[in-house]
């Protein structure tokens, strides 16, 4: 087992939910917006594409030392699994459920002649002995079999969790909100193992220029991205609500202070200062090339450095916005009480403050997470995102934009970066919105 | 009013000094000229002369902060921070590493830069607000609800979707304007256009949402019910009441970025070959020229901070209830 610094926080960032999550169980106030979410289709129906994303994004950051590899190399828990995409690489590209490459080469055929034409794969429907005619007929099969599997399993798995639950619950369940979250959970499964199914016999998304699996790239970027969208907001978190609030409160020199740093990093247009400082962090990563033992360590501390920098760049939006609140919430009667009483002054910001701001807080960490998974690819292609041997929706681009030019195009690597991060976007973004309904206090009984 | 201004002017001085002081620390105290010079000159077996000669080269083999060495007066200008940073505030950009003259650089290069920028803007606005009135005006219906799901489901696709596919379907299939270059004079507009279309669409989801919201905001005030109690349609009031009252936020957004057009776009610029200072910047960050980011910090800060200023002075203008004060 091996920790790299990013799981670490993906993994604090996991224990914080939970806890918060227990501390929050039971109380009121935030019973109702959950509630609420909880009515709302789109926003459940989003939720479970989410959970879906982050599912397999842990089970990415779960690494260790491969055994009985020579290589020795850093693999994760979905490396394991996927081991037949990893290692079942063909020489360049070939489209999706091909069975030739995609140019033409000189091949040498069983009886010693030579001949112009697209060779075989040496994996994707390797098994089939004539693919003109079978390779149809053989997809469909292995995908009715495997969507068949998957729904076995679902299917199983929900009449099991019908089975158990008092007939109480049973009436909650068939609300239609929740027949159709169990619609979608059904069909994301049986279509992921379709897709499992079908990939250890073909290139479901084609290989990119190096005969890697583009399946296998997209699958793995969705950690990436989902580091970048939710890190970033962990390590912005306490400088943001701090100073925030500090500033508000406080009022005076500290709220000057803290005004003029958020005004000057501000002014700094973000792209300028994200690429100023990862310029920093190659010099001093090429400096100090002996603290980073491998490949996959050197590109994380690289990613964590991504996620830190666009933290600094970030956080002062959410600064202001509390501060503004801080200001208002300190003229309130119960803070005024409580100061007249003898409180202690961290005590009421504790007690009294930071709770109140907390759906600003909420709202704006689930708004950020798609920009910031957007700006990932955007930084990638500029060359100042991800480190370039990290898999990532923006690499994947940024490789790929030139084969738009080739006759006839190579489209399938940018289409399967493109449709990823859309899913994941727009599934971040319609919840976003419906967790913005529920918890502003301004846009209550919009419903 | 003179007066504000100037006052406003002092009152950007100590933010310019941040950024300065915060681009001296990242560019100089973070890593030491010594680590740049083996960077630029490649990593293994430099030698300490080549990395000397470096530093020559380009200015840098003086002291960070203070020259001990030198006499008079020279103990502080014979200085990196002398030198290099504080040229800034004269805009004095200097030579970038690979010897070029970043002041004539930027003076040559900015106005590519605004015309596709420029455009974009305008354009942008005009739709984004058209349509968000529309959507306003026929709110609660269906067909707002489709404009919402909409702008979600644009607003989610990533820009250089956009960019990519735009260039592939009006560039490469229609071939109604060249996929990328740039000209002089009226020659550029057939390149612009497909930048200027593109930069617009891919703003619309965002930008669409973000005004619905102040015009809804406006909508349900007590001014909107007056006007159509005493009898203007509901065309007549959205533009006469209620955009003219939404212009104030929409003001706020769009004044603070007006210089910051100069900069261009990074993205827009290299995909489309636009000799901008966007494509610069990337040109710098490619070819590690730390000079010329340093210079495009600098000259981002300065522009912000004037959009900064001149969004104050818009709003006495727009709004006769604000002050200076």
């Amino acid at each position: 087992m091996v920790i790299l610094w990013t799981d670490a926080l993906i993994f604090t960032l996991i224990a914080i939910m939970l806890g918060l999550a227990l501390y929050m169980r039971g109380k009121e106030h935030i019973k109702r917006p959950m509630q609420q979410i909880c009515r709302s289709k789109i926003g459940m129906v989003s939720l479970v594409v989410l959970v879906f994303f982050v599912l397999i994004g842990l089970l990415d950051s779960v690494h260790f030392k491969a055994t009985g590899n020579k290589t020795n190399e850093i693999i994760s828990l979905l490396d394991y699994w996927a081991t037949p995409l990893r290692e079942h690489g063909e020489k360049t590209y070939s489209a999706p459920f091909a069975t030739t490459l995609y140019s033409k080469e000189m091949m040498t055929l069983a009886d010693g002649a030579t001949q112009w034409g697209y060779p075989r794969l040496e994996f994707g429907g390797s098994h089939l002995a004539d693919p003109e005619t079978q390779r149809m007929g053989d997809i469909l099969q292995k995908a009715g079999y495997g969507f068949a599997q998957g729904a076995g399993l679902a299917a199983f798995f929900m009449a099991l969790l019908w089975g158990t639950l008092a007939g109480q619950r049973k009436r909650l369940m068939l609300s239609s909100t929740t027949r159709t979250v169990w619609a979608v959970v059904f069909l994301i499964v049986s279509l992921s193992y379709t897709l499992i199914d079908l990939s250890s016999y073909y290139h479901v998304l084609g290989t990119d220029k190096v005969g890697e699996d583009v399946f296998y790239q997209a699958v793995k970027s969705i950690r990436t991205g989902l580091v970048i969208g939710t890190l970033t907001t962990l390590i912005m978190l306490p400088m943001a609500v701090i100073f925030g609030i500090l500033a508000g409160f406080f009022r005076g020199w500290i709220d000057d202070v803290i005004q003029y740093i958020y005004t000057t990093l501000n002014s700094i247009p973000g792209v300028l200062l994200i690429a100023a400082s990862i310029l920093m962090v190659q010099v001093y990563m090429a400096n100090h090339e002996a603290a980073f033992t491998s490949v996959v360590v050197r590109a994380d501390m690289r990613l964590l450095f991504l996620c830190l920098i666009l933290g600094v760049t970030s956080w002062t939006g959410l600064c202001r916005l509390l501060r503004a609140e801080t200001l208002k919430l300190r003229e309130m009667e119960y803070v005024q009480a409580a100061q007249a009483l003898g409180v202690k002054q961290g005590m009421i910001l504790l007690r009294h403050i930071l709770p109140n701001v907390m759906h600003i807080v909420l709202i704006s960490v689930v708004l950020d997470f798609s920009s910031l998974v957007l700006a990932e690819a955007v930084l990638s292609y500029i060359n100042i995102g991800v480190d370039p041997t990290t898999y990532s929706w923006g690499n994947m681009i940024n490789g790929a934009r030139l084969e738009m030019a080739r006759e006839p195009i190579v489209w399938w690597s940018l289409t399967a970066a493109f449709a990823f991060m859309f899913a994941l976007v727009l599934a971040a973004n319609l919840f976003a919105d419906v967790v913005q309904d529920a918890f502003d206090p301004r846009r209550s009984g919009n419903e | 009013m003179t007066q504000y201004i100037i006052r406003r002017l002092l009152y950007s001085l100590p933010l310019l000094m941040g950024v300065n002081i915060l681009t001296f620390v990242l560019f100089f105290v973070v890593n030491s000229p010594d680590d740049m010079a083996r960077m630029q000159l490649g990593q293994k077996r430099v030698t300490e002369q080549a990395v000397e000669n470096w530093k020559q080269q380009h200015g840098y083999n003086v002291p960070l902060l203070w020259n001990s060495d030198a006499q008079g007066e020279k103990k502080v200008t014979d200085t990196i921070f002398y030198q290099k940073s504080v040229g800034l505030f004269l805009f004095r950009f200097g030579v970038s590493d690979s010897g070029r003259n970043i002041g004539a650089d930027i003076q040559e290069r900015m106005w590519p830069s605004l015309a596709v920028a420029l455009p974009s803007l305008i354009v942008g606005l005009l739709v984004n607000i058209s349509f968000a009135l529309m959507m306003v005006l026929f709110r609660n219906s269906y067909l707002e609800h489709a404009g919402i799901v909409l702008c979600v489901i644009l607003m989610s696709v990533s820009s250089l979707f956009y960019i990519i596919g735009g260039q592939f379907l009006i560039a490469k299939l229609l071939r109604l304007v060249p996929i990328s270059g740039y000209d002089d004079g009226m020659a550029a507009v057939k390149f612009l256009v497909l930048p200027v279309l593109i930069g617009v669409f891919s703003g619309i989801g965002s930008g669409v949402r973000w005004y619905r919201t102040l015009f809804l905001e406006e909508v349900e005030k007590d001014y909107v019910r007056t006007a159509r109690a005493k009898g203007l349609t509901e065309t007549q009031t959205l533009f006469r009441h209620v955009l003219r009252n939404a212009m104030i936020p929409i003001l706020t957004g769009v004044v603070v970025v007006l210089p910051l057009l100069f900069m261009g776009s990074l993205i827009m610029e290299s995909f489309f070959s636009i000799p901008g200072l966007g494509s610069y910047t990337i040109d710098a960050i490619n070819s590690q020229d730390f000079a010329i980011v340093r210079a495009m910090v600098f000259l981002g800060s300065v522009l912000y901070v004037i959009g900064l200023l001149l969004t104050d002075i818009s709003y006495t203008i727009v709004d006769p209830r604000v002050r200076l004060s």
